[in-house]
């Protein structure tokens, strides 16, 4: 043993009499997480979010969070003599008298934009895989918290440089909070001490961004994290692959050098797109003046939903009793964001209650195994991305020589009329794959060659499936529900069903969840066919000795090519080396 | 690449924790580890050509070294670049443009550093460390019916002992407080802002809302070199963005921006027949209109006017005000119109306001009616 290695287990062992590490070690250093591209979106928004936490703390120790007027008189000479906000002085400062402070503070807000989009984006690959099913509720629900905590960061971030840009959504803010019925005006008083724009919202604005919305975040990443810890990571279907077991790579090393050297990639590529693309020059829109603005005033993408929710409303305001209500501006900009949240982290048990599903689900759905799932995902995802056009109209206007009038009423009416029509369409691309799938299942590959037999019979060769695939397709026998049955209303002993209307509803929804969906075979048919299919392949195997020679597809089309006699799997492998790789 | 049990090893049953990391059927033949000694998958694998060519191996080696050795060059080249390079210079980077020389340099070479180390170390797992997919089994979250038994004994026990159940005043009591104690947290938000009077008469919110600082006769100056205007000084179809001559007065007072961001005025011009309708009998001055520059929607300043049709656009929502009618609303999401500045000239010829705004200006609130 290295006199390394010696300190090392001293070290260890000094720790583990204080708080029993060795154990938890022990048992954890070979935990297996699966493989796939896309569970790495979660590990991006992880990263990026650490990304922003370095970068911030750098940032904070030059940052001044204050509204008194200075005149600037640093490097960046079209400013020069200026009045302007410490706040917005000390992000020039930032910007041009700190080397290296452009960078980071670049970094730190491609990391936010990127911190932002991997969650959407992850949250996607959990919605369309089903992966928020039981025992996931609970993280889905942090991982919402977590979407919309995240809007809080960048918003209140965006607002901090106190730029011209940063002011107009301050003041759009403002105009949202005075909307909220009986409250609104006091809290907009409380929350900016006083009139817009006031001497102290900035500094308590930093406040929320740097100590209040992170330590949130990081608590609910944490527990996040011990989550998938604990319940040990979701797996799509594939050989081997059960709801039972997880297939994949210990953490230690593979894990370790993947995930680990992971971050390091998301650190470096944030850093050169830094070094490369400007983000946010708040010096090209100068400092904050409430009777300015800049035309084509854009928010960062992720507000930019709820934005163009606030320019396509039509504008409806009343007077009730001589209180008014601005639900042009509430509805868009208060009620929807708060639907569209709480209706997202409700949607595990919403259709858990649908379904009627009460099993472990450790193996992902394909999207298309889930119709109706995918179609509402799909709606969902049409919705945001109306309003997000509407966030850019004035742009989608100039730019394609457009009527902005026009552009609004076409988001009026499509933003009610798309979502169904994509949810329809959807769900009909998804049974029209399962249907797909069936046949693949039942007759294999249509290989497009035809075969004539010596009796002078024409065949169409059809190929089996490779294992992977067949795995992967038969997984549509798990995934297979029928719907709910219709209640009774009385039972056997003639006992009135008190639950009949709402029985009756689930069985109604569950009908609707589920009834299109198409039966996969059962394993028997999948066998029968399979046989079959590879029986025809077999018929034709002379023609191919000869080009076959060297190299095989084994056993199945689109299999992993193997010298010949190079056994083809894990175990084949390892048995023909005595166990060792 | 000997984390490999032997096929011994392998088949000694597992004294661990009771993981069972042995899948039940396997237990019959013999078994063969990959990685962290669990069962290796039963799935179709093709060896990489590191495994089997140690020349192959080799060169894996030479290139994570490689990667991580670039990290280092790039660690001193940042040094450099921090050091030796002018803030102030540009250079041309194709695709990119002209950018910051110093802000590019250590971008390249910090982002270059830092990706080397990842890329190293990932290459480092997929070429040198096993690519064996092993199998852990899970095992159910939920506890044992014996475990759920005793959580609840223990429960009710704790419920006994402390007399919860027993001692209703406390119970009561207790939750009551529970509900209490938060109020004094919440009561002390009140002075996140301090109005003069408590929140009522002139100083409270409505009335702030609702005053600007135009009262009669106020002179009306340019925004930005802040000179009063003739009437004149207005062309037919131009803009002119104004405030109230005491503007910076006040502001240097408050130390704020308040005032201005309701004070703030266009003055439009076009000719008398084309204005159709007005909030106030004779509030232009020989067809200049003043205007609210504070939208009424959520309160962009609005300065993109379209003379021809008289109309005003606000670049943040699109809500559109007809100028020539009223400033009434004619597109868009706001629902109340512009309010409308009385104006005249005084006995110098300046411009000025007339009468404050008969209306507040900015965002509807609550209060409004």
């Amino acid at each position: 043993m290295s006199t390394t290695e010696k300190v090392g287990e001293q070290v260890a062992t000094y720790v583990d009499d204080r708080v029993g590490s060795n154990r938890f070690l022990g048992r954890n250093l070979k935990k297996v997480f699966p493989d796939h591209w896309s569970f790495m979106l979660g590990e991006i928004a992880l990263y990026s979010f650490i990304i922003v936490l370095l970068t911030g703390v750098f940032l904070t120790f030059f940052y001044k969070p204050s509204m008194v007027e200075v005149v600037y008189n640093g490097s960046y000479v079209p400013l020069k003599g200026i009045y302007m906000t410490e706040a917005y002085a000390s992000t020039l400062d930032i910007s041009f008298d700190v080397r290296g402070g452009l960078l980071i503070r670049q970094m730190h807000h491609w990391a936010a934009l990127l911190f932002i989009a991997a969650m959407a984006v992850h949250m996607f690959r959990v919605f369309f895989t089903g992966a928020f099913r039981k025992p996931r509720e609970f993280n889905w629900i942090i991982g919402i918290a977590l979407i919309t905590l995240g809007l809080g960061a960048g918003f209140s971030g965006y607002s901090l440089p106190d730029d011209l840009l940063s002011g107009t959504g301050l003041q759009i803010a403002r105009g949202i909070v005075q909307a909220i019925p009986i409250v609104g005006t006091w809290g907009a008083f409380l929350l900016f001490d006083g009139e817009f724009p006031g001497t102290e919202f900035i500094s308590r604005l930093y406040a929320v961004h740097i100590l209040l919305i992170p330590g949130l975040i990081l608590a609910l990443i944490t527990v996040h994290l011990m989550m998938v810890w604990t319940q040990k990571h979701t797996q799509f279907p594939g050989p081997g692959r059960t709801n039972d077991n997880v297939v994949g790579y210990p953490l230690m090393p593979i894990y370790m050098a993947k995930a680990g050297g992971f971050f390091f990639v998301v650190f470096g590529v944030t850093a050169l797109i830094s070094g490369l693309v400007t983000i946010n020059p708040i010096w090209i829109f100068g400092p904050y003046t409430p009777d300015q603005v800049g035309a084509g005033s854009q928010p960062d993408w992720y507000i930019g939903w709820l934005d163009g929710a606030l320019r396509i409303f039509p504008n409806i305001e009343s007077v009730i009793f001589g209180y008014t209500i601005s639900w042009n501006i509430f509805i868009p900009a208060v009620i929807l964001p708060g639907i569209v949240f709480t209706v997202a982290a409700l949607y595990p048990f919403l259709e858990a209650w649908v379904t009627g599903d009460k099993r472990d689900q450790n193996l992902l759905d394909r999207p298309r195994n889930a119709p109706t799932r995918t179609g509402i995902g799909v709606m969902a995802i049409t919705f945001y991305f109306l309003l997000f056009i509407g966030g850019g109209n004035d742009v989608i206007a100039i730019t394609f020589d457009l009527s902005i009038n026009a552009i609004i009423w076409f988001l009026r009416i499509s933003v009610i009329v798309l979502p169904p029509i994509a949810f329809l369409i959807t769900r009909r691309i998804c049974i029209g794959l399962q249907r797909k799938d069936r046949e693949k299942l039942l007759h294999g590959y249509e290989s497009g060659r035809i075969l004539r037999l010596p009796h002078g019979e024409f065949i169409e060769v059809h190929e089996p499936l490779n294992l992977k695939e067949r795995t992967v397709l038969e997984s549509a026998i798990e995934a297979y529900r029928a719907p709910l049955p219709a209640p009774e209303r009385v039972d056997a002993n003639g006992v009135k069903n008190k639950r009949y209307r709402i029985d009756m509803l689930r069985h109604k929804l569950s009908h609707w969840f589920y009834a299109d969906d198409i039966v996969p075979p059962t394993r028997a048919e999948i066998e029968a066919g399979q046989a079959h299919v590879a029986h025809d392949a077999a018929l034709e195997a002379p023609l191919h000795e000869a080009d076959e020679k060297d190299t095989v597809m084994v056993p199945f089309h689109g299999g992993i090519l193997h010298t010949e006699g190079e056994p083809a799997t894990n175990r084949e492998q390892l048995e023909e080396r005595g166990g060792n790789l | 690449m000997s984390d490999v049990t032997t096929r011994d090893s392998a088949n000694t049953p597992d004294h661990g924790h009771g993981h069972g990391d042995v899948p039940a059927d396997d237990l019959a033949r013999p078994l063969y580890r990959g990685p962290g000694g669990l069962p290796a998958a039963d799935m179709p694998h093709r060896p990489r050509r590191s495994d089997t060519d140690p020349k192959a191996a080799r060169r894996a080696e030479r290139q994570v070294a490689g990667l991580f050795l670039l990290s280092m060059l790039m660690v001193v080249l940042f040094i450099v670049a921090y050091v030796a390079i002018d803030p102030f210079t540009d250079i041309y980077v194709p695709l990119f443009g002209e950018i910051g020389f110093q802000n590019f340099a250590l971008g390249l070479t910090f982002g270059l550093g830092v990706f080397c180390i990842g890329a190293g170390a990932i290459q480092w797992a997929k070429k040198l460390m096993p690519d064996v997919e092993v199998v852990q089994e899970r095992h159910s979250l939920a506890s044992t019916p014996r475990e759920d038994v005793e959580a609840a004994e223990q429960y009710e026990r704790g419920k006994e002992e402390s007399g919860f159940a027993q001692y209703k005043l406390i119970r009561r009591t207790l939750i009551a407080a529970l509900a209490l104690f938060p109020i004094p947290l919440v009561v002390m938000l009140r002075d996140l802002w301090s109005p003069k009077n408590g929140g009522f008469g002139p100083e409270s919110p409505v009335e702030l809302l609702s005053t600007t600082a135009w009262v009669e006769g106020m002179p009306i100056v340019t925004d930005g070199t802040y000179v009063k205007i003739r009437p004149e000084d207005v062309p037919v179809g131009g803009l002119v963005s104004a405030l109230p001559e005491n503007i910076m007065e006040i502001q240097e007072e408050e130390h704020s921006l308040n005032a201005r961001a309701k004070a703030a005025i266009i003055l439009v011009r076009m000719e008398p027949d084309e204005i159709r309708a007005q909030q106030g009998d004779g509030w232009d001055y020989q067809g200049i209109l003043a205007y609210s520059k504070i939208c009424t929607h959520v309160g962009c300043p609005i300065a993109l006017y379209e003379h021809r049709t008289h109309h005003l656009l606000c670049p943040c929502h699109q809500s559109t005000f007809d100028l020539a009618d009223a400033g009434n609303v004619i597109f868009g999401p706001a629902a109340r119109r512009m309010p409308q500045l009385p104006i005249g000239v005084n006995e110098e010829g300046f411009l000025v306001a007339t009468a404050p705004f008969a209306e507040p200006v900015g965002p509807s609130f609550w209060e409004r009616g």
